[in-house]
């Protein structure tokens, strides 16, 4: 088309850019190779790559295992399931991200708005502090509900007075989550040192505890819920340029933004209450991936879980290296490496915005 | 398409906005409404997609209630071109135009049209040139042919246009309603220029206050003292020596007084 030759001159994303996301969708997939295989290799007994190797095979086909017990605990037990779980949970929380972005219409969205992280908090700090009486859930089983309790009590302050207004998710969000933080926080006032250990650490976030068992459901609600969002990309396109335009190309939106608002809470919930509230990454991970693939949800969606995908085993490599043999929350090595990147888009986008 | 409008009332906040609109639009015509700011112009035709729904009163496509119609028959009967409507500006203009196409979507993304209405209608509009910039680099007129480019690609029998010359220089403004009228197609625009109204619209209809004053032709619409009363204007009536009809021109009231 001839029309492609003119539109190179400009910022938005022409042909070159085309051509330009094809590595960028290759490198990223890379990224996301090389750094789960380094989450394996890392840590604090070194076990040889050839043993690594084996340990897999042998656990996959039933081929022989050339490495000692101790070496395959420390692969197959702990960290291979630490490193997948990192994976899934940065996909998670970057697609959803993206998905709240649009339904709230800002670029502020990301799980602590809608309430589902200090909700996750709370029920999680709730269980360890009281104990019983929710001790029967777990703090899993808490921080999950918590987590929905909380969404709903959001929705339902937004949506009040018929219409849905999308700037009030946000301010009803925000004042949720104060109130729920001021509860976590007096709670832990009245933790005992040990237990205000373990609140802490499950607040700022840790994948360590994930093992075979959470894995598989987190990928399951994960996959099933990124496949129904991409089959709604388009949808999502129409919604970002307001509902009225959305309906006036026949969708339901009232419904679809309630469908979005529960997938995205949905997969949040179970991340959160499994890894505790790790921050930025839903908010960060969509703004990156627009920048590198425009605006289309289509790609925004498949670049930002790839992103987040790398993003988080990164991090945790880094969490379990900067100070070894102590272990760091995740939740502050994303904050750490997160706000600088979010201050730096900010000031890039200043920039280009006309005077 | 036919469209029947019988008996609509509208009210928003306590406020009657639209009392008791009875029109008829013929297949395949182009229509005009006209009238002063808050005269409900725009309030009809949002009323004509459903986006608000009346108080009293039926909009009927071909005979159908389209308050019994699923939102996506209706995206696949009306396309519109509203005012300001926040198209996000960090897509492309072909991406813009590509979500005129999502009424005709199968679920897993395939549109039912084997040609490519996309890049028809990119050209048709003359947004072809800049398909693949970005929204926030184009200019006001650009974006306009954009959106009107979405409209088109919806491939609907009936479109609505509010205003839709609002930024557009004079030969844009024209190319503009051509686009839509060549098509063939049933069109319903609210507009402010009368001389563009009389020029390429089949049937005026002229809205003051809510109520519908007069419908016609541009001849029997674009009286002197109907005009001149609806707008708080002097108005004179003369013939367009380039296009044979008719050329409203304005004076303030006071001087004018009488003189119409």
């Amino acid at each position: 088309m001839e029309a492609k030759a003119t539109a190179t001159a400009f910022a938005g994303p022409g042909d070159p850019r085309r051509r330009a996301r094809r590595w960028i969708w290759v490198a990223a997939g890379a990224i996301v190779l090389l750094v789960t295989i380094a989450g394996v290799l890392v840590g604090q007994v070194a076990v040889p790559a050839d043993a690594i190797g084996s340990i897999i095979l042998s656990h996959l086909f039933g081929l022989p295992l050339y490495a000692t017990e101790v070496q395959d605990q420390i692969v197959w037990d702990v960290r291979l399931p630490r490193v997948l779980a990192a994976v899934v949970v940065g996909a998670a929380l970057a697609v959803t991200g993206v998905v709240i972005q649009a339904v709230v219409r800002n670029p502020l969205g990301d799980p602590y708005v809608i309430g589902v992280t200090p909700g996750a908090s709370l029920g999680a700090v709730t269980a360890i502090v009281l104990g019983t009486g929710i001790g029967i859930l777990g703090i899993v089983g808490s921080a999950f509900i918590g987590a929905l309790v909380a969404f709903v009590v959001i929705v339902v302050l937004a949506r009040r007075g018929g219409g849905w207004a999308p700037g009030r998710v946000i301010l009803s969000g925000v004042a949720i989550g104060y109130l729920l933080s001021a509860a976590t926080y007096f709670l832990q006032i009245m933790a005992t040192p040990a237990q205000l250990q373990r609140a802490l650490f499950w607040t700022l976030g840790s994948i360590a505890g994930v093992g075979w068992v959470a894995l598989p459901l987190l990928t399951g609600i994960t996959v099933v819920g990124c496949g129904w969002l991409l089959l709604r990309a388009r949808w999502l396109d129409a919604l970002a340029s307001g509902p009225e335009l959305a309906r006036s190309q026949g969708i339901p939106v009232g419904r679809f933004q309630v469908e979005l608002m529960v997938v995205a809470a949905l997969i949040t919930a179970c991340v959160v209450a499994v890894v505790g509230g790790i921050g930025f990454v839903g908010l960060v991970i969509p703004h990156a991936a627009r920048f590198l693939v425009g605006a289309a949800h289509r790609r925004v969606l498949v670049a930002s879980l790839l992103l987040g995908a790398g993003f988080l085993p990164a991090a945790d490599i880094l969490a379990r290296t900067v100070l070894a043999p102590t272990e760091l929350p995740i939740g502050i090595i994303t904050a750490a490496v997160g706000a600088p990147l979010f201050i730096a888009q900010l000031a890039r986008t200043d920039r280009r915005a006309p005077a | 398409m036919i469209l029947d409008i019988k008996h609509l009332d509208v009210s928003l906040s306590g406020q009657t906005i639209l009392d008791d609109i009875t029109l008829n639009v013929a297949d395949r015509t182009m229509v005009g409404l006209l009238g002063p700011n808050g005269s409900g112009k725009s309030t009809l035709l949002r009323t004509l997609w459903r986006a608000l729904l009346p108080d009293g009163g039926a909009v009927l496509i071909d005979g159908a209630d389209i308050a019994k119609m699923p939102t996506l028959e209706i995206a696949r009967r009306v396309g519109v071109l509203m005012q300001d409507d926040g198209t996000d500006p960090r897509y492309t203009a072909k991406e813009v135009v590509e979500t005129g196409r999502l009424p005709h979507r199968s679920l897993f993304g395939a549109d039912r049209d084997p040609d490519d209405p996309v890049a028809e209608a990119l050209s048709a509009a003359g947004a072809g040139q800049f398909a693949d910039r970005r929204i926030d680099t184009l200019s006001g007129g650009q974006r306009q042919r954009v959106l009107a480019a979405r409209t088109l690609a919806q491939g609907t029998p009936v479109v609505l246009l509010d205003e839709p010359t609002n930024h557009l220089d004079l030969a844009a403004q024209l190319e503009l309603l051509e686009l839509f009228r060549c098509r063939g197609i049933t069109v319903i625009a609210a507009l402010h220029d009368l001389n563009l109204a009389a020029a390429y619209c089949d049937r005026l209809h002229l809205l003051d206050r809510g109520l519908l004053v007069a419908s016609g032709t541009p001849e029997q619409v674009l009286a002197p003292e109907l005009i001149g009363a609806v707008f708080g204007v002097a108005a004179a009536v003369t013939t367009n020596p380039l296009t044979g009809t008719r050329a409203v021109h304005i004076g303030p009231r006071h001087n004018t007084e009488g003189t119409s």
